[in-house]
């Protein structure tokens, strides 16, 4: 089974790497982006039948830390 | 007092923490490999160093913190056992879950290189007791990833129950509430961004560090 998990900072979390990325858009002549956020995509390729509390702990206990950052899990 | 001082790959600042504890306390620290489960007995306070354990991959500190020994280091933290974490080492301490919040990329991108000056925010603790209230003194860092965030709940409950040991007396990283140095709840555990380790002889343009480890053997002796 694959899986993708994605992880975002958490609102009100600021993040410095959107606000320079944002700002290189800017300079690329591109208006009107008024918002970006970094974060990390993991690909996944699991045991068919892996439980999705298993999954959930794998991202509380180590690909997101949850003290700043949200994870989704997608499975495919 | 016998001291251990935990190696992960990637760390840098092991043996300037190594120099700076024998220096203090006349003994050579033990050295004690990442993939150990077990710390030596006796050791009178535990040092996580700096550096860039595991090329700070997924986040600083974080695969470091998931390491057998770092297991060891949290059960001997939750036995009193005073433990201080500088730079990589306060990373790894949040990650563990040791210290609350967590460290961010430096608010203005860039790696920041040079010695700062600390206001003292709390000199009751064992690792602040060489210092005074309110004192301010001189202090390297050198990092990319010092931008202590914790949510304003969090860091009203820290600042409450006096465990900011050290403050940027400026901006330097984008810091919560300027927090350079963070003690647990029980106060045996520091982690900092600054390194006193560098600054523990006259040689380095100062001793303000070497006050650290002073302070700290003469509380704990």
């Amino acid at each position: 089974m694959k899986l993708r998990i994605i992880v975002t900072l958490k609102n009100g979390v600021l993040d410095p790497q959107g606000k320079a990325i944002q700002h290189a858009l800017a300079g690329l002549g591109f208006d009107g982006v008024d918002d970006v956020r970094a974060g990390k995509l993991f690909e996944l390729e699991v045991a068919d039948g892996t439980s999705d509390e298993s999954i959930d702990e794998m991202c509380r206990k180590l690909l997101a830390n949850t003290v700043i950052e949200n994870y989704r899990v997608e499975k495919q | 007092m016998k001291t251990a001082v935990i190696v992960f790959p990637g760390s840098n600042c092991d043996r300037d923490i190594a120099t700076a504890l024998e220096d203090v306390t006349g003994t050579a620290p033990h050295m004690v490999w990442h993939g150990e489960s077990e710390l030596p007995g006796g050791i009178g306070l535990i040092a996580l160093p700096g550096g860039f354990s595991y090329g700070d991959y997924l986040r600083c500190g974080a695969i470091s913190a998931r390491s057998s020994v770092v297991r060891a280091v949290v059960e001997a933290a939750e036995r009193g056992v005073p433990v201080i974490g500088i730079c990589n080492g306060f990373q790894i301490l949040t990650e563990a879950g040791l210290l609350p919040g967590a460290l961010m990329r430096n608010s203005g991108l860039n790696f920041v290189c040079r010695n700062v000056a600390l206001s003292v925010d709390n000199s009751q603790s064992i690792f602040t007791s060489g210092y005074r209230s309110g004192e301010t003194i001189t202090v390297p860092v050198a990092h990319h990833d010092g931008n202590y965030f914790a949510d304003a709940e969090t860091l009203d409950r820290i600042e409450g129950e006096g465990r900011v040991a050290f403050r940027y007396a400026e901006d330097v990283n984008g810091s919560a509430r300027n927090i350079a140095g963070l003690l647990n709840k029980s106060g045996n555990v520091l982690g900092m961004m600054p390194h006193p380790e560098r600054r523990i002889e006259a040689a380095h343009g100062g001793t303000d560090g070497r006050r650290l480890f002073e302070g700290l053997l003469e509380a704990v002796a």
